[in-house]
């Protein structure tokens, strides 16, 4: 008698409680915000939230601030990566996105696909000339969309051991077929150096050296999607990477690991090939190595060649659901595009503006470059030579099969172009799985 | 009389008022996102044409499609394999060691118990992210200190599974030793007098005596401990980035986050976060309801 009574109440309660939940959560929530944004607008001043991992930018935004009182931005530091990307995702998909967000090139078609980010065509039409056509490409994804303000960008170079290549004797590599040669020539004069190391662990690099070679990962034709992750240029970089593994002749340690950090350190590995950001990781990761390594352009497929790929870059995207979208983007395109604050983006964030005026700021080469003084002049011829590829919306399932198939391949030795065509099969799965129109 | 005849009387919403905070803190967190869970695992998105642009993307409704996905999903029992190899060894060498430390330090004859039980009990105390990295950096090969003795690769294909253990085990081992030597000094000690006066050794009381008394401490630890295992998430995690022998999808739970956070579906990850919820259920029940006599049964 007792029980079933007891848990009758009890079911309504839970029926109370839930229903109470659910009402409020469905009904009321955006209602006041819409409400409030209309009403805030015109007076008192918008209020706009800016998620970002680069460092100081609170320093960059409170010049901002004081110029502008009616628009007042906060930044919120971020963890970088692809966290940052499955945070704004999920924040999107929750409904209370950040108003602006930092957001990778490769990142932003997933950010599209999902709706999370606003086309910005209308309002920041004007922002276009101040940047290169292929940076502005990486933003329109070839549409006639806008869907972020370019930030920075990551042309590939190669960082090296200058005074350890004197010391083994070995020239600064032109090709991928001389680095060969070196990383053979490296392991016969001392056993513990290693040239370089092939890491399992950054899809990123992977895809930038696989643009150098000319792949196309993802186009657009019509109205379907064509996907070739395993076409033969990606095949090749992948073959070259592979047989040096399995050779021995190169590492496969992951980068921005502890091992990592101190074989760059020791002068246990030689070379990094990696992108114009790359003096603030060696900064950090590697202190000891200050002045002693120096750039230079990738080695190239075939002599006489002069081309690089990107790694990295991130542009600043305003959400799909912000009130204040023409506030936001009036403050992304000051930020990426205004003479001061490239400027301050370059010393206080330790950016490379993508903006072509970014380029005539930095003149003097960073502190852990000394020995190479015309640095950001080498920096620029290279980032000339860059070319990307268009980024498709499921990169997350591409990048993550890249880890889960090389890391395979690295630790089996076996060919790296099976681990591509596993990149491949797993993007091509998803895409059909979530119904997108695939060309063949 | 009173007192029962006016408790059985419907005397009005009092016990109902006692009951709600703990129904509104269940229902808020706990029967919400289980059914916002199972709504989330029927559902998945739809996508026409390059997914571009707005309302390109929309949610349907899947039936048992992603159950089914994640039921036919080879990785997910090559997981729970792995799992499965990782927890045996967890369990028998932590639950091992737990019990033969409370055992010991319950002895008469142990010196510094108070220091002995503080220091085995103490990594626990230690988050597990901390004291993953912490082990992860005696792993490494050229920063450890273990592979300037030892030449083995505590991070290869073959060994990485016990690394993890290893971690798991140091972490865990405390809590459960605390467990059982705390109940091992419920008994009263008239049990081991009776013992003793019938000739009983110290080892034929730990055996004969104290470990049946522990029984049913020792299937809670262990039901605990199955449920923990099950759910190894942060030690493969926080390994990850040092090596490349843990895969997105090394244990079931990694692949559920793979799924939600980094390819971006919440469906099938809601849908394979169910099927684990009831393989776990399944595992602590059925190991309940095998030992329930022998443990409780007796008295």
């Amino acid at each position: 008698m007792r029980t079933p009574r007891l848990a009758a109440a009890a079911a309504a309660a839970l029926a109370t409680v839930l229903a109470a939940g659910c009402s409020t959560s469905t009904g009321a929530a955006p209602e006041p915000d819409a409400a409030a944004a209309q009403s805030s607008a015109p007076a008192g001043p918008v209020t706009l939230t800016y998620w970002t991992w680069a460092p100081n930018m609170d320093k960059v935004v409170e010049v901002w601030n004081e110029a502008h009182p009616d628009v007042q931005v906060t930044v919120s530091k971020q963890a970088g990566g692809d966290d940052a990307a499955a945070k704004y995702l999920t924040a999107a998909k929750a409904g209370n996105p950040p108003d602006l967000v930092q957001a990778e090139y490769q990142m932003l078609p997933s950010f599209v696909a999902a709706d999370a980010v606003a086309d910005l065509a209308a309002e920041a039409a004007q922002a276009k000339a101040a940047f290169s056509e292929g940076t502005w490409g990486q933003v329109t994804l070839g549409t006639d969309g806008v869907y972020a303000i370019p930030q920075d960008s990551g042309p590939m170079m190669l960082y090296y051991r200058q005074d350890l290549f004197e010391k083994y004797g070995i020239e600064v590599p032109k090709t991928w077929d001389e680095y060969a040669e070196a990383a053979r020539a490296v392991r016969k004069k001392d056993p513990k150096v290693f040239l370089g190391t092939f890491s399992s662990k950054d899809p990123g690099s992977f895809a930038g050296l696989a643009q150098q070679a000319g792949a196309q990962w993802w186009s657009i034709s019509g109205d379907a999607w064509k996907v070739a992750v395993d076409d033969a240029a990606t095949v090749k970089v992948a073959d070259y990477w592979g047989g040096l593994v399995k050779e021995g002749v190169i590492d496969d340690q992951p980068y921005f690991t502890p091992e990592w950090n101190k074989a760059l350190n020791d002068g246990t590995l030689l070379t990094w090939p990696s992108a114009v950001w790359g003096p603030g990781v060696l900064a950090s990761n590697a202190p000891k190595g200050k002045g002693k390594w120096a750039i230079a352009p990738l080695p190239q497929w075939s002599a006489g060649e002069n081309v690089s790929g990107f790694w990295g870059g991130s542009s600043t995207a305003v959400s799909a659901t912000t009130p204040h979208k023409a506030a936001a983007v009036r403050f992304a395109t000051w930020l990426n595009t205004d003479p001061q604050a490239l400027d301050l983006l370059i010393k206080e964030a330790a950016v490379y503006p993508a903006a072509t005026k970014g380029g005539e700021l930095l003149t003097e080469a960073p502190e852990y470059f000394a020995g190479q003084a015309d640095f950001w002049q080498q920096a620029a011829a290279i980032s000339a030579t860059a070319r990307g590829f268009t980024f498709g919306p499921n990169v997350n399932v591409t990048y993550d099969a890249f880890k889960n198939a090389f890391d395979k391949a690295v630790q089996e030795k076996s060919a790296f172009s099976g681990a591509v065509r596993q990149m491949q099969d797993a993007t091509v799965a998803d895409m059909q799985k979530s119904g997108f129109q695939l060309a063949q | 009389m009173r007192t029962r005849r006016s408790g059985g009387a419907p005397s009005g919403a009092a016990p109902y008022l006692f009951l709600l905070p703990a129904l509104v803190l269940f229902a808020v967190f706990m029967a919400v996102p289980i059914c916002y869970t199972v709504h989330l695992s029927l559902r998945r998105t739809k996508v026409s044409g390059l997914g571009l642009g707005k309302g390109s993307r929309t949610e349907v409704f899947a039936g048992l499609d992603n159950y089914t996905a994640a039921i036919g999903d080879g990785e997910l029992w090559a997981g729970w394999l792995r799992v499965l190899g990782y927890g045996l060894m967890v369990l028998v060498v932590m639950l091992g060691l737990a019990l033969l430390f409370a055992l010991l330090l319950d002895s008469a004859h142990v010196r510094l118990a108070r220091f002995s039980r503080i220091s085995i009990f103490l990594p626990f105390a230690v988050p597990g992210v901390a004291a993953t990295l912490l082990w992860g950096f005696l792993y490494l090969p050229s920063l450890s200190p273990i592979r300037q003795v030892l030449d083995v690769d505590l991070l290869g294909a073959g060994t990485v599974t016990f690394s993890m253990a290893n971690v798991a085990v140091w972490g865990g081992t405390g809590f459960n030793m605390l467990v059982l030597y705390t109940t091992l000094r419920a008994v009263p000690r008239t049990y081991y007098e009776a013992a003793r006066l019938d000739g009983a050794s110290e080892l034929q009381i730990a055996l004969r005596v104290k470990i049946p008394i522990l029984l049913p401490a020792i299937i809670l630890t262990t039901v605990f401990s199955v449920i923990a295992t099950v759910q190894v998430f942060t030690e493969p995690t926080t390994l990850r980035p040092l090596t490349n022998t843990i895969s997105s999808t090394w244990s079931p739970l990694m692949k559920v986050y793979r799924d939600a956070f980094v390819t971006g579906d919440v469906y099938s990850a809601a849908a394979t976060s169910i099927v684990i919820a009831a393989i776990s259920l399944v595992l602590s029940f059925g190991f309940l309801r095998v030992v329930r006599d022998r443990a409780f049964g007796e008295g």
